[in-house]
């Protein structure tokens, strides 16, 4: 295929999945038709993933800026101050659609991205988080007809078995990137929804740690400064990645997609991790970026257009894999592990030389020019010049057409059941599914896959607090993460939905006793091109920003993810947020399970909404018509999400960091799915052995008791403290003006609550953590 | 007294090793670089976790060719200590030092958790600090660490006083259930017939500060240095 031959049209554009306008622009640019490779460069740049053009005007909202922040949203990464001339490079990023057509791959060199990002900037990777969705594990079984708005339906055996086989591959592919990587994965989340049975969400959330001096940006500069190719051969693989997997929805046909999964391997990446942090320290270093999605292309006309300069290169010198490349491919190829990056002149030797020693390909491609125009060679010859801003900051910006989607009047709600019935055995029972709900169950058979304790430096890892924490070796300091997202309450109001995914995401961090400091998301959408979608979109990003503003944690980076449909079905509106925390002193982190028996057990709520009893029945239940209970006993998805408090979560978070540095606490979990009593329960089974617990609720008479056990209300977290902390911890609640109840003990060998005086749940819990501890593992393997 | 901590493309445990050797014990550390000979005078070599070469043939297939490795089997066949956790266990196999081979975990996955150890003899280097039968919290994380070996060599190894640590249960009782990974006779770790050379699964230097879970594994670097305080080697 040589690209002179082929006459570029609008038709030719329009397979390249640029519009009729798009096009037009181009020629405008240019001032004459583009040939193939040029046409390549501006249809991945100007891809949906590449270019933000349908979500760049919303994003615009998000607060950036704060006390902590040394580099907001346009580097590779986010970057923060946590003191002692540190900073803190974090950034979630998604591979949905890789994992969907190639799991074990695609959730790999999810892995594989999104650390090159934070290297990249000169920070070593200390721990990785997943945030992962899938298609349920068991038919759901509700029993009831859903209405044609709610799309809970029963799954098939078929679609049974391919969410086990997405869910195995994608948790291998990342513990096989990971591990052999040596970054400990220390946390994450996993939620089951039916409409991720063909689109599943793989978001990986990776953090690094670099000094403030040796931090490195993607800023080309100095004409006739060298430009490096280091890392892997280019190839043929992944050409596409980003315009065709990532930026258009999916069909039957997406399986034929597998060529354009990329495959990675991690041994690379971990020989390119050490040789570019060596390079760094030679001090010959101008500016580096690692080779992503649109690869070469990418990477030169960003640098490029960061530092203000141009960049030549020529592609017979670019590392090939195979004979008979065209420009096109090998500007278009997105084989992993490799990086850009720009040396002083003259020092080129010292930086080739670090990689020879670590037995990388490293060779001079080019160099930076003063025109500010991409310009490819080959042989010697002229095949794409184009200005690099055009390419990395010019594309089209779409203010989409929004529209809400029409009320949802044919959804029938959860019924409650009658005051009479306190009958302990079914509610007990009702209890027990919950527990054993794979979104509630212990996740310990995903976790063990990965290494989560390399590097030496987890204090709270997978499973056992609501927030993995990792110290900061030679300081007192230790870094809290969590990340969360409820795209079942995004669906419901996007808007709510959203700002309790971060208020969730502070609340985790805040219980293990760290505050707030930091943000980043990941917004996982459908098709931005359908107005409801977009205006779901626009409602999510308004709500992050409502709350991020109101609990201090502006968003650094981040990632969009459109056209997350497959066969036209749009997943649930899913912003996946990941909240960066800091502990003064990293002694005082504090674990969810329940520590020794005969500690207090106290409910901390920092709400300030109407006493319960005022609220109307239907408003009860339309609230409770979106809960996890709702959802595993009655198959219900219907209503709306608890209302947020964000004052509430505040007063909360405030209290939850000040009890955690005065030592007072022996564990804190927040209330999320499953309500109060899940939560109780968790704290028993998380610790080893578990411990029993004794619990009295009360309130008023009127009030359905599975809203009272299982309400999934915010700003409420489950604590434990021993008998001689408890004044001080009442008085720290008073003074934060957030509402402590007394809700009994933990130990003795059962779980027990009390409801108004009556036992209505009672089992040991030696049973319960059996249950809770193998229900996951049952899911996966006999559904 | 001086350790070295042999750093191979892919070691990923080599940090944690030196951090355990030098920040924790306090003692003095130095790497040591695949593709050099040169041992630089340590006393005792650590053959850290990881993947070494990406392991993407078998583990510790090709990093037994490395230069540092012909430089480490004459150092522990001249009496040297050799540590090889992990990795570095599965290293030592294929470079013939210790007997045996490793298989795929019985579970077929990647296993990473704290588990128990009961110390089966006091009478090596690497263990003498401890108490017979003492019990250790350690960290396991690996996929190939299904220990296995021929009838008669099991029979030597037992006979010679040369399994150094089986998986056992908290209390200390070695049974099919604390065995994370179906090794034959649970076992976690053996030393050759000079007792100088130790390969284990688990990892020590992820069990040396109470703030990780446990200190366990100190004792396992603490008797090195005791040994070769013994020796003479200040």
């Amino acid at each position: 295929m040589l690209d002179t031959e082929i006459k570029i049209t609008a038709d030719v554009a329009a397979q390249h999945g640029l519009s009729a306008e798009e096009f037009a622009r181009i020629r405008q640019i240019l001032g004459r038709d583009p040939n193939l490779t040029e046409l390549g460069l501006f249809s991945v740049m100007w891809s949906e993933h590449c270019s933000y053009k349908s979500s760049k005007i919303h994003l615009r909202r998000l607060p950036t800026r704060g006390p902590h922040v040394l580099q907001g949203p346009g580097e590779n990464a986010g970057v923060v101050d946590i003191g002692d001339g540190l900073a803190a490079v974090f950034k979630i990023e998604s591979h949905n659609h890789p994992s969907f057509v190639e799991p074990f791959q695609g959730a790999a060199t999810g892995v594989g991205g999104i650390l090159r990002d934070i290297f990249t900037m000169g920070a070593r990777p200390i721990a990785v988080l997943d945030s992962l969705r899938f298609g349920p594990l068991r038919a759901v079984g509700g029993g009831r007809p859903s209405p044609a708005s709610n799309p809970q339906r029963d799954t098939s055996p078929d679609e049974l078995a391919r969410n086990r086989h997405i869910l195995e591959g994608v948790v291998s592919g990342i513990a096989f990137y990971g591990n052999c990587f040596g970054v400990p994965t220390v946390g994450g989340e996993v939620q089951f929804e039916l409409c991720y049975s063909t689109n599943p969400l793989v978001n990986v959330l990776a953090l690094g740690i670099a000094r403030h001096d040796e931090l490195f940006f993607a800023r080309a500069r100095g004409a006739g400064n060298p430009v490096i190719y280091v890392g892997a051969k280019t190839g043929r693989d992944g050409i596409h990645g980003a315009s065709l997997l990532a930026s258009a929805e999916f069909s039957e046909e997406s399986q034929a997609k597998r060529p354009n999964v990329q495959v990675g391997d991690p041994f690379l990446e971990k020989l390119l991790l050490e040789a570019c942090l060596e390079a760094m320290r030679t001090g010959a270093i101008v500016a580096i970026q690692d080779m992503g999605a649109a690869g070469l292309t990418c990477s030169t006309c960003e640098m490029a257009s960061r530092g203000g300069a141009g960049i030549e290169i020529e592609l017979a010198r670019v590392p090939q894999r195979e004979a008979g490349m065209t420009p096109y491919e090998i500007m278009l190829s997105e084989s992993q592990e490799r990086m850009l990056l720009v040396a002083e002149a003259g020092r080129e030797q010292q930086v080739l030389d670090v990689f020879a020693k670590w037995g990388l390909d490293a060779v001079v491609i080019g160099r930076v020019t003063d025109d500010g125009l991409l310009r490819v060679l080959d042989r010697g010859r002229v095949v794409a010049e184009v200005p690099a801003k055009a390419l990395a900051e010019q594309s089209p910006v779409y203010d989409r057409l929004r529209q809400p989607p029409p009320p949802r009047t044919d959804e029938s709600l959860l019924t409650f059941s009658t005051d009479a019935d306190t009958d302990p055995a079914r509610w007990t029972e009702h209890f027990c599914r919950l527990l054993a709900a794979p979104a509630v169950a212990s996740k310990r058979w995903i976790f063990e896959q990965y290494d989560y304790m390399v590097r030496t430096n987890t204090l709270v890892g997978p499973g056992a607090g609501d927030a993995a924490v990792v110290r900061i070796k030679g300081t007192a300091r230790a870094l809290a993460l969590a990340t969360d997202g409820n795209g079942r309450w995004c669906w419901l109001d996007p808007f709510v939905g959203a700002q309790h995914a971060v208020a969730e995401a502070a609340r985790n961090v805040a219980c293990t006793g760290a505050r707030p400091i930091a943000a980043t998301n990941c917004l996982n959408f459908g098709n931005p091109e359908k107005p409801e979608i977009m205006w779901q979109f626009a409602r999510a990003v308004e709500g992050i920003a409502v709350a991020c503003e109101a609990l201090g944690v502006p968003i650094t980076g981040g990632n969009v993810s459109f056209y997350n449909e497959t066969l036209g079905r749009p997943i649930y509106p899913t912003p996946i947020l990941g909240v960066l925390g800091l502990l003064e002193n990293a002694a005082h982190a504090l674990t969810s399970g329940f520590r020794q028996a005969g500690d207090l057990i106290v409910l901390l709520d920092g709400g300030s909404q109407p006493p319960l009893h005022t609220i109307s029945t239907e408003a009860l239940q339309r609230e409770f018509s979106s809960s996890l209970y709702a959802k595993t006993l009655a198959g219900v998805i219907a209503g709306t999400p608890p209302p947020v408090d964000l004052a509430a979560e505040k007063r909360l978070i405030a209290l939850l960091v000040a009890l955690a540095s005065e030592g007072l606490l022996h564990s804190a979990h927040d209330l999320s799915d499953g309500g109060l009593a899940v939560a109780v329960a968790e704290s028993c089974c998380t610790c080893e052995p578990p411990l029993g617990a004794e619990i009295q609720l009360s309130g008023p008479r009127s009030l359905p008791l599975e809203f009272a056990l299982f309400n999934e209300r915010g700003a409420r977290a489950v604590v434990s403290c021993a008998e001689g902390a408890l004044a001080r911890v009442l008085a720290l609640a008073r003074q934060y003006q957030v509402t402590a109840h007394e809700l009994g003990r933990t130990g003795g060998p059962s779980f027990r609550v009390q409801w108004n005086g009556t036992t209505v749940l009672e089992a040991p819990v030696v049973s319960l953590h059996e249950l809770w501890s193998t229900a996951f593992e049952r899911a996966l393997h006999t559904g | 007294m001086k350790f070295g901590v042999v750093v191979f493309p892919g070691s990923n445990c080599d940090h944690d090793t030196y951090h355990a050797i030098g920040e924790v014990l306090g003692q003095p550390v130095t790497w040591l670089w695949h593709a050099s000979e040169d041992l630089q005078g340590v006393d005792a070599v650590i053959l850290p976790g990881g993947f070494s070469y990406g392991d993407y043939l078998r583990t510790g297939a090709i990093a037994r060719f490395s230069p540092v490795m012909r430089a480490v089997e004459r150092f522990a066949r001249g009496g040297g200590l050799v540590l090889g956790i992990c990795n570095g266990f599965q290293i030592l196999l294929e470079a013939g030092l210790l007997p045996g081979a490793m298989l795929r975990n019985a579970g077929l996955r990647f296993v990473c958790r704290p588990v128990y150890l009961r110390t089966e003899t006091t009478h090596t280097p690497f263990t003498l600090a401890a108490q017979p039968g003492q019990v250790l919290r350690v960290p396991i994380a690996h996929s190939e660490g299904n220990y296995y070996c021929d009838p008669e060599t099991l029979r030597i190894l037992e006979r010679e006083d040369r399994i150094v640590f089986r998986y056992a249960t908290a209390d200390g009782r070695v049974t099919p259930e604390a065995n994370p990974n179906g090794s034959l006779a649970n076992i976690a770790g053996i030393c050759n017939e000079g007792r100088n050379v130790l390969g284990m699964m688990p990892h020590p230097e992820r069990a040396v500060e109470p703030a990780l879970g446990s200190s366990d594994g100190l004792v396992v670097f603490r008797s090195m240095v005791a040994a070769l305080a013994r020796a003479g080697i200040a």
